[in-house]
């Protein structure tokens, strides 16, 4: 990796303060992401900005009804969460399946969340169970979150303080791994909670998207029998050696089905 | 000798002590005092003219020491890589030899073709250099797809290969065999690719050098499996440094599956380097190095046909492949789709007559050359294949026409038709075990089962034979090797009764430190912690040919029992003097010299201690020391033989499949340590599952990039891929070789890929699917599900 001058700062206020002065500074929450990148020599950032000693950032908490979730709260941590497993024992299982071991003492909720990789897990539990991205300055619904490939509403000098994910009555994520990497080639999110029912994919997309037409079914019957003749449309999906863009359409369905299913059980 | 210890006993691993807490010594762990870095710049294009190379500004970068480039390599008339094996065509010609420079000079033909050498005080610094280097390349189009490589219009990898042909080889009598097939009533045809795989041992290949400037002498630290034969080619035929005056050490090697049998062009550069830089030189490289240029291994486009009688004999067989070189020629890459691939054709099988043709291409990708197996798996693929094709169109059940044309365990020695004797083995008695252990019978109840549950069940036999125990020297010299294809070996005793083994085989995975103590503890009675197997050391052992081809027991092994031999013979000279007796009355037993018939006796110990003390000593015919040296050449191949059945579930909506039991049963002869055996077969079906369900080298036909460049695109098989196997044994030892072995290093991987794929199409059947191509992977089996059923409603 190139040189870089680290930083590790104990509060949010500085955290904003060393980003906004430093233009080409980088944020750091687990770094399962960034630092591979630098080892590739494939970002070039002149500090890095460890989010790893901001205590206020990590933690999960219920507050009526909803879980917050800090963003540098570790996957391994929202994985075993007591509070999460009986609010929302889907996102506790999503957590648990996050990469390995390795990845999930790491990996950060903010920092998955914030970079919008499109074969990430989270952004699909984030926009099913229509949570809402808390930051340092700002309060943005999942629905206006995540704009594209690595893409979010984030601006500059704007961190990822915490996440609010609604109670769902009936939530379920399944997916089916790229069998190389494991990240999600498809990953179907599907969550019944207070504002209706939300399907959510991610890894078949440049970024996670919801299915208006699952949706639909499900509200007015949740079973995988009512979305078994909806197909999904392969234009614009992702497509690579390992999963063709029709290969993923048809993923979608399957998963979905299954995830309706676990939702049920 | 104790059953605790010695022979077909369960010996934890010596070395595992050190491998397991960290304390293993590899190449890229040497403390060397002002050590520089090398960082290689290869070639981003698969084919291109290098118009200029400006190494101005990284040579004036901070903490660079040296930069080289194929020009400097030039003018030092620094010698080309070399193919250690000259294959004949079909007329007897010698196949096409391209030049392969050390590093390009005026082209490069791969991506990952090196470039530049930039030698700096640290890695960084070195790499800050390489991205300052401007090459000007003008970027040709080049030939990547295998299958149109010999094809008109290709683009031409090297011009002393006109139409990148290498050979066009062929074994057999082509007139004969169409003959057979004329008379055929029924033949089976089938077209195959065997995938390209990368190796990726789990230690990056890695070296390091360093020249003494008083002595003029070169060390050269390297991730090798064959330390004397790297040292022999980097002398005789590269840099032209004298044989004595070049030490090279292949300390702990954490894998190789083969790829560390060849000479590279990165150890070459580290080993010339160090005496222009004047420092020690270390390189190891990064992961993303080891998937460009480790070479690769398979690659096959195959058509092949069975001929077959009413009743399901085999009458002949016919094989047409088209195997890929890559670039350059690598050391062993021409005998492997002949030598070690057609000559295999004849499986366990009867078969009278066999033809196969073989064209070796070049293409604009790494080179190809042995990987764990080395053409044996590939040949078993097709034969396999075929064979339960054959089956399955004849309504003929697959154990049934394999146990018909079975070679009967009477026929041995039996000649085949494609040049190998094979020399021991009995078939039937291992498919019915296999076929017990793995509940044949239940198999249908199983699949009807599975039915219920939405899946589809398949179940797959795969018989294999191979030659592995590389080989008489005669034979292989006489098929144009380029070495002979002994192995060596000396056992050195200290005064103090404690024993040092050195052997010419490698050990980088193996175990060797247990099996061959456990050879020389059996045979001598020495303790286990009184032994100590050296290996991987030009300056200390003896010259060996190391470790590939399952030979290091069947030929090492064989070396050390002949050298304990001459130990006995010695000891017992001295044994008589001491106890006043005449040599021939005297015998050799648990450690212990006896005089037959009486109660005298002097232990090991103490024969050993009286010949480096030879105060009270039989001056006159026996010199003081024990040091015995063995050399042994093989008479024949060994033919370790099996049969492994996969049973597998596929989910129709998703295309994956998932392994539900997996049986081998094989026949390795008599096995020194069943553990380590069972590692090594455990390993093999891993490997072998891996190219059926998993792996594929997979670059971009226009660009030549290397699309699976990395763990997140290359799948590697992993635990949770698996079910626990079922493994058992059927000896029938070696009759030449004393120890009865046979070789289990490359078997798993040998057979495992055709009875995955037996029974990935065995599932497939009922949905009508005809062909599935390794490896099968979700979405491939996904979509051939679906071509079956687009086909249908046609």
């Amino acid at each position: 990796m190139y040189d870089f001058a680290y930083h590790r700062p104990k509060s949010v206020a500085d955290a904003i303060g060393l980003l906004k002065s430093k233009p080409e500074a980088r944020a750091m929450s687990g770094g399962m992401t960034l630092i591979p990148t630098l080892k590739q020599r494939l970002a070039r950032p002149s500090d890095v900005v460890d989010l790893g000693g901001v205590k206020e950032l990590a933690g999960i908490k219920v507050e009526g009804n909803n879980v917050v979730v800090g963003g540098m709260t570790r996957h391994a941590d929202v994985a075993s969460s007591a509070e999460v497993k009986a609010a929302i024992p889907a996102l506790a299982y999503l957590a648990g399946h996050i990469g390995d071991p390795q990845v999930r003492n790491r990996g950060t909720m903010g920092g998955s969340v914030a970079n919008n990789d499109p074969a990430a897990d989270y952004p699909g539990a984030v926009l099913a169970l229509n949570a809402t991205v808390s930051t340092n300055t700002r309060k943005i619904a999942a629905d206006d979150f995540f704009k594209g490939l690595f893409e979010t509403a984030l601006g500059e000098g704007e961190l990822i303080t915490g996440i609010s994910f609604p109670k769902a009555e009936k939530a379920a994520y399944v997916k089916f791994p790229n069998p190389a990497s494991r990240y999600a080639m498809v990953g179907v999110f599907v969550a019944k909670t207070a504002s209706g029912v939300r399907v959510a994919v991610t890894g078949a997309g440049a970024t996670v998207f919801r299915v208006k037409a699952m949706e639909e079914a499900l509200a007015k019957n949740f079973s995988s029998a009512a979305i078994k003749d909806i197909k999904i449309p392969a234009d614009g999906l992702n497509s690579d050696i390992h999963g063709s863009a029709e290969y993923r359409a048809h993923l979608v369905g399957v998963m979905a089905r299954r995830a309706v299913d676990a939702a049920n059980k | 000798m104790t059953a605790a210890t010695g022979i077909g006993a369960r010996v934890l691993r010596t070395e595992d002590k050190r491998f397991l807490t960290g304390t293993g010594r590899y190449v890229d762990d040497l403390p060397l005092a002002r050590a520089t870095y090398a960082y290689f710049l290869r070639s981003p294009h698969a084919h291109a003219k290098i118009k200029s190379i400006d190494i101005s500004a990284a040579a004036k970068m901070p903490g660079v020491v040296n930069i080289f480039t194929g020009k400097d390599l030039v003018d030092a008339k620094v010698g080309g890589l070399i193919c250690g094996w000259t294959v004949k065509d079909k007329h007897g010609e010698p196949h096409k030899a391209p030049a392969h420079p050390v590093m390009a000079v005026d082209t490069v033909r791969y991506v990952g073709d090196t470039v530049a050498m930039i030698v700096a005080n640290s890695h960084d610094e070195a790499k800050d250099a390489a991205e300052a280097i401007k090459v000007d390349y003008d970027v040709k189009p080049a030939t990547i797809d295998l299958a149109t490589a010999l094809g008109k219009g290709a683009a031409e990898v090297h011009p002393e290969a006109p139409g990148n042909l290498i050979y066009d080889w062929e074994i057999g009598v082509k007139a004969d065999v169409d003959a057979a097939f004329a008379t055929a009533a029924h033949v089976t045809k089938l077209d195959l690719v065997n995938n390209r795989l990368i190796p990726n041992a789990m230690e990056p290949r890695a070296a390091a050098a360093d020249y003494d400037k008083g002595t003029g002498n070169y060390t050269l630290w390297s991730t090798s499996q064959n330390p004397h034969v790297l040292r022999l080619i980097l002398s005789a035929f590269v840099l032209g440094i004298p044989e004595h005056k070049l030490r090279v050490i292949a300390p702990d090697v954490g894998g190789g599956f083969g790829s560390k049998i060849f000479c590279y062009a990165d150890e070459t550069m580290v080993c010339w380097a160090a005496s222009r830089v004047g420092r020690p030189i270390k390189w190891t490289a990064e992961r993303s190095e080891s998937f460009q240029t480790d070479c690769h291994g398979r690659d096959h486009v195959t058509h092949a046909e069975l001929a077959l009688d009413k009743d399901g004999k085999f009458l002949a067989l016919k094989v047409e492949t088209i195997a890929n070189m890559g670039a350059y020629l690598s050391t062993f890459s021409t005998a492997v789709p002949t030598y070690l691939y057609a000559t295999l054709l004849a499986g366990q099988y009867t078969t009278p007559l066999i033809y196969a043709n073989v064209k070796a291409a070049l293409t604009h990708t790494a080179p190809v050359d042995a990987y764990r197996g080395a053409g044996r798996p590939e040949a078993t693929f097709v034969i396999e294949s075929i064979v339960s094709k054959a089956a399955a169109e004849m309504k003929i059940d697959a154990a049934e026409l394999r146990r018909k044309n079975f070679i009967p365990s009477t026929a041995f020695p039996y000649q085949t038709p494609v040049a190998l004797q094979y020399d021991s083995g009995n078939y039937p008695p291992i498919i019915d075990e296999a076929m017990k252990i793995a509940d044949y019978k239940g198999f249908e109840a199983r699949r009807a089962e599975a039915k219920s549950r939405g899946k589809l069940r398949g179940i797959g036999f795969s018989s294999y034979i191979e030659a592995c125990g590389l080989a008489p020297s005669q034979v292989v010299g006489s098929l144009g090797a380029g070495v002979g294809q002994w192995e060596s070996a000396q056992i050195k005793f200290n005064p103090t009764g404690n024993v040092q083994v050195l052997t010419g085989a490698h050990s980088h995975g193996q175990g060797h430190e247990t099996t061959f103590a456990q050879l020389i503890h059996d045979k001598l009675g020495v303790p286990m912690d009184q032994i100590e197997i050296i290996h991987g050391d030009t300056a200390t052992t003896p010259f060996g040919m190391g470790s590939y081809g399952s030979r290091s027991l069947a030929v090492g092994g064989s070396a050390i029992m002949k050298a304990a031999d001459k130990v006995i013979a010695k000891g017992k000279k001295i044994a008589a003097h001491l106890m006043e007796a005449s040599v021939a009355d005297v015998e050799f037993e648990n450690g212990v010299f006896k005089v037959a018939g009486t109660d005298k006796n002097v232990p090991l110990g103490q024969v050993i201690f009286a010949a480096y003390v030879p105060h009270n000593y039989p001056h006159a015919d026996t010199e003081p020391g024990m040091d015995e040296n063995a050399f042994y050449d093989p008479a024949n191949f060994v033919y370790p033989a099996g049969t492994q059945i996969c049973e597998l579930e596929i989910d129709p909506e998703t295309g994956t499949t998932e392994i539900v039991a997996f049986t081998a049963i094989d026949d390795f002869g008599n096995i020194i340590n069943p553990m380590i055996v069972e590692g090594q077969v455990h390993g093999g079906i891993v490997q072998g599952v891996g190219q059926a369900l998993f792996e594929a080298a997979v670059y971009d036909n226009s660009t030549g990039q290397l699309i699976s460049g990395s763990f997140m695109d290359y799948t590697m098989p992993r635990a949770d891929n698996f079910p626990s196997f079922k493994l058992g044994y059927k000896v029938t030892p070696c009759p030449h070789n004393p120890l009865g072995v046979k070789g289990c290093g490359e078997a798993g991987a040998i057979a495992s890929p055709a009875a995955v794929m037996n029974a990935v199409h065995n599932a497939l059947a009922p949905v009508g699917v005809k062909h599935v191509e390794m490896p099968a992977t979700p979405l491939n089996v996904w979509q051939s599900i679906q071509g079956a059923q687009r086909q249908a409603a046609e």
